[in-house]
């Protein structure tokens, strides 16, 4: 990121713009290869929400910077450096059972901060909120059913589901971490306290699995670093072949 | 006057379509919130989407800016309106009919206590009320994949939100 001062609301309505457009582009990746035509629409479907959503918060990023940069600038002239997403949501696809897993850890966490958010003393961050709110609440329903029908489902769709578990669980903790840009904005009344979701999501999850035959998976590794910029390998392979065109055309359209 | 005009221009900018489901007006889907007319003859159109990401909308308001120039205002402005996020229950009695005769299940209306007034989808089709989900999303994001238990027809439920 560049030295200029910005305003901390602009940085966290990018973040959160950044899991948004990420995981939207993730799921999109699904399109004519999901295990079922159903779920080929359901998978894009809620890409298509995540990346309504996303636009909404470029949009409000550009008036709190001041930078004027358009939601294409956002999503196709940034490099890697620039993209401030949590890590969880860059993670590669995997087998289905890996995007379920990735689906309820992350919408969980992002139905318990767009509540939050709908009590911001930002109007338009808390217009985005509450119309997001009703469309994630059917992305974690949705995320709910196949993680019970896999967890308590046969012993293979079990062990994906564990195995799938295990693999992203150390990139929830980066989730409920504070810095100096979450300090202002919850002094601010912004948003909510990271650290308060974190209950709220405890609570949500652990209930899921326990119904789904499934355990908590207990790790002491706690990956970070999307928040500012630092990403895992995946991520700027997904970022360049989601930019190649954009950059190799400037200025196409259709 | 002014009433008159914004009378006459919310009927006009009311009769746009939803590109997806077009046997719907916006005025049916109740995502048209307000018009206004300043001194200088320039009009402010709020619309409202369905859900953050639905393609339709960019159509819309390029469809309600044409016809109002169209009635004769050159200034217009459709202005997108987040808040208070729209619901199903806004969509009028005469869109849930349109929506039924189309072969879509319409949604269900809530009460004061938003609780749903009557608890079984209707087949669209043959009117049977036992009917299940086959997916939660179908070809827009609004719907839903059903199969009706009686006829076993699959139909679009378009879903409470």
């Amino acid at each position: 990121m560049t030295a200029v001062a910005v305003d901390p609301a602009a940085v966290y309505t990018l973040r959160h713009a950044d899991d948004c457009l990420v995981l939207s582009h993730r799921l999109a990746q699904w399109s004519s290869r999901a295990p079922s035509l159903e779920e080929d629409v359901a998978l894009t479907n809620i890409a298509l929400d995540l990346l309504g959503q996303a636009r909404a918060l470029y949009t409000r990023t550009s008036e709190l910077d001041r930078t004027g940069r358009s939601e294409d600038d956002h999503v196709f002239q940034r490099d890697e450096r620039d993209f401030v997403n949590c890590l969880l949501v860059e993670q590669e696809n995997g087998d289905f059972a890996v995007t379920v897993a990735r689906q309820l850890l992350f919408s969980t966490y992002q139905l318990e901060t767009w509540r939050a958010l709908g009590g911001s003393t930002d109007r338009q961050v808390a217009a985005i909120a509450a119309k997001a709110v009703k469309e994630v609440t059917y992305h974690l329903d949705h995320a709910t059913q196949w993680t019970l029908r896999l967890g308590d489902g046969t012993a293979e769709s079990h062990e994906r589901m564990r195995a799938a578990l295990e693999r992203l669980w150390p990139y929830t903790a980066e989730l409920f971490e504070t810095d100096a840009v979450t300090d202002d904005v919850v002094a601010r009344g912004v948003a909510g306290d990271p650290q308060r979701l974190r209950a709220a999501w405890d609570s949500s999850v652990d209930q899921v699995l326990r119904e789904a035959t499934l355990e908590r998976p207990s790790t002491s590794w706690t990956p970070t670093g999307g928040r500012r910029g630092l990403h895992t390998e995946c991520f700027g392979y997904m970022l360049a072949e989601m930019q190649h065109l954009h950059r190799a055309h400037p200025g196409a359209r259709w | 006057m002014v009433t008159i005009a914004v009378d006459r221009v919310r009927r006009v900018a009311g009769e746009v379509t939803d590109p997806e489901i077009p046997v719907l007006t916006i005025d049916d889907l109740g995502i048209l919130r307000d018009v206004r007319i300043d001194g200088s003859d320039h009009v402010d159109v709020d619309i409202s989407p369905t859900y953050s990401g639905c393609p339709a909308l960019e159509t819309i308001q390029a469809d309600v800016a044409q016809r109002v120039r169209d009635a004769g205002y050159e200034n217009v402005t459709v202005n997108v309106v987040l808040s208070p996020p729209w619901t199903t229950d806004w969509m009028s009695d005469a869109g849930r009919r349109k929506l039924r005769e189309y072969g879509i299940a319409p949604p269900r209306s809530r009460g004061a206590d938003m609780r749903l007034l009557q608890l079984a989808v209707e087949c669209p089709v043959c009117g049977a009320a036992h009917t299940n989900e086959v997916a939660h999303f179908a070809s827009t994001p609004c719907q839903a994949l059903r199969r009706c238990g009686s006829c076993s027809e699959p139909f679009q439920h378009f879903k409470e939100h």
